[in-house]
């Protein structure tokens, strides 16, 4: 019987034959804590009183709430960064970047890994054809003491996209789409393989852009195949060698979907969950108070290029706020050497520091009561900005760049 | 595991920020305190209409949303005993089975708030006393039931140095 890229991951790490369904304490290669969720993984880990601690496997990331907006947070920031000193644990502080955009960009994560984050969105590197998932501060703290975790190895739901993406839609578009046909919980305990030629148009930023959206269906991971684009990504990042999956022919999948994007229109994801999705064209005139383009799903140097081709020369609607976090710092440098951020803040944009903040609602742009936010993060639940009376609209970069210079949702299709 | 209590429903998709709001995750490590605003944006008073041993009780999808494991703690501390619903989110039910809190996928649809309920974990099994209705729900893989009658996987990795599936 043949095996999905989840089957080969797992077979390959348990070091015998596994299949979807089975239950497994796998080996893991990665791990990884923010600083919503490593300050609990460390007092969970301290309670176990461990002998072991897998230091050269860990990452923690100060992304969350950075820098800090009160001493409650410090407090927290400063026991992850203690904790990591006194173990040897790889810390990318405050300013160096979301912690979905750095593991790859740094090289931790490669084709063909099994890594875990304490982070939902960890699902991301399933784009470069890692088994990533999110888990949760305890399954953080297990992890570092033994160096695995216990697995119930998914079923897959193929998802094949033909057609090449029209003027001004964007991957950001195709995974709104799908999340608005399969539903947030179409995807429940499953992985996900995006294949199929749309998927190998596009840039590895855009393929990021989907696999980070893919636990917004409920799955476990979004993961796709490696092709020469991933391998030239790969040879400037990966700090490792690496082995890449790929599926059996006759590999079982619980379904096969099958879409056809060649006219797909930019969709919005309107409040307050992620899988109410319409085609801009209903939502177009909304007015909107605030805009923000940053985050792990769409804070990339792709990202803010679009942004800032739109924003050239014009100036945001005088009633509208347009935030701008770049995803890392890295990112943040060549958008500098690009000439992107002056674009961009000649253009009325407020640059902050790269992190979370306003897509998780901790700092740096939390909306007022009854206000509408556009943005390019990947929820929009209620209070996820941080006011639970506040609406917010999910959409592209080129989406939200263009809507900030109309005060007003707006079809980029018509720049 | 026997637990016993009286029904608190709540609808389908119910994410983790509406379990507990991110702004409340970032401040705190102190559970007994972030209990206090469990469900708050769905219910101001949810807390206080709670009595030790109820059961949380939702449909499709609850726990959807972030890892924070702050979500099943929040219901843990509040002193809600086990939460059953229709399906859950993957990282909300492991965070769940993690941190020692009973989670039950079955059929809750005929439960309304206030049915009192009887749950054998081992089993599977829920009765609504107040309907005189038996659930036939399926029960939890024995790793899952052995992490929870140890308290949670850090109790388990206490006593045993290590995670282990057969014990």
């Amino acid at each position: 019987m043949g095996k999905t890229i989840t089957e080969k991951i797992f077979s390959n790490h348990c070091q015998r034959d596994v299949k979807a369904g089975d239950l497994v304490i796998a080996p893991l290669d990665f791990i990884m804590g923010q600083d919503g969720t490593a300050p609990l993984a460390i007092k969970s880990y301290s309670d176990m009183k461990p002998q072991y601690i897998a230091s050269s496997k860990i990452a923690f990331v100060i992304d969350h709430s950075a820098p800090s907006p009160n001493e409650g947070v410090s407090a927290l920031h400063k026991l992850m960064r203690d904790f990591a000193k006194k173990n040897k644990i790889q810390l990318y502080d405050i300013g160096e970047g979301v912690c979905h955009q750095l593991l790859p960009e740094k090289g931790h994560v490669v084709p063909g890994d099994l890594v875990i984050g304490a982070d939902s969105h960890t699902c991301t590197y399933g784009a470069i054809n890692a088994f990533s998932t999110g888990v949760g501060s305890t399954d953080l703290a297990v992890a570092m003491a033994s160096g695995k975790l216990w697995f119930k190895v998914p079923e897959t739901i193929k998802i094949e996209l033909s057609g090449n993406l029209p003027y001004n839609v964007f991957a950001k578009d195709l995974i709104l789409y799908l999340i608005g046909k399969i539903k947030a919980d179409g995807a429940t305990y499953n992985a996900i393989e995006f294949t199929g030629d749309t998927i190998s148009s596009l840039s590895i930023d855009n393929r990021f852009t989907i696999s980070n959206m893919a636990i917004e269906m409920g799955a476990k991971t979004g993961l796709m195949e490696v092709d020469e684009k991933t391998e030239k990504w790969l040879a400037k990042h990966a700090k490792k060698p690496y082995q890449s999956v790929k599926p059996d022919p006759d590999a079982k999948y619980k379904d096969i979907k099958k879409y056809d994007v060649s006219d797909l229109s930019p969709q919005v994801a309107c409040p307050h969950t992620v899988d109410n999705v319409k085609p801009v064209e209903e939502v177009e005139g909304t007015e909107i108070n605030q805009c923000f383009i940053g985050t792990c799903t769409n804070g990339r140097l792709t990202d803010l290029r679009v942004a800032a081709n739109i924003l050239a020369g014009k100036k945001v609607h005088p009633e509208v706020r347009l935030i701008i976090a770049p995803a890392s710092r890295q990112i943040y440098l060549k958008a500098m050497e690009e000439g992107i951020i002056q674009t961009l803040v000649k253009a009325g944009a407020s640059i902050v520091t790269p992190g979370c903040g306003p897509c998780v609602g901790t700092h740096n742009g939390i909306p007022a009561d009854g206000e509408k936010v556009l943005s390019t993060a990947n929820r929009n639940f209620k209070g996820r900005m941080g006011n639970n009376k506040a609406f917010i609209y999910l959409a592209s970069p080129a989406t939200v760049a263009f809507s900030a210079l109309k005060g007003a949702i707006a079809d980029p299709r018509k720049i | 595991m026997l637990l016993r209590g009286k029904a608190h429903k709540f609808g389908d998709d119910i994410n983790t920020d509406y379990i507990i709001s991110g702004k409340y995750k970032f401040k705190t490590l102190d559970m007994n305190e972030l209990a206090k605003h469990v469900m708050e944006d769905l219910d101001p008073h949810f807390y206080s209409k709670i009595t030790p041993g109820d059961i949380l009780e939702a449909g499709k999808n609850f726990g959807c949303g972030s890892s924070r494991e702050q979500a099943p703690l929040a219901i843990k501390f509040s002193k809600i005993s086990c939460v059953l619903a229709s399906s859950f989110a993957r990282i909300f039910y492991r965070n769940a089975i993690n941190t020692g809190l009973p989670v039950i996928e079955c059929d809750t649809t005929g439960i309304e708030s206030g049915d009192e309920l009887k749950i054998e974990l081992e089993k599977g099994v829920v009765i609504n006393i107040t309907k005189n209705e038996t659930i036939i729900a399926q029960p939890l893989p024995s790793f899952m039931i052995k992490i929870l009658n140890d308290g949670g996987v850090v109790k388990h990795f206490q006593r045993y140095s290590d995670l282990k599936f057969n014990v």
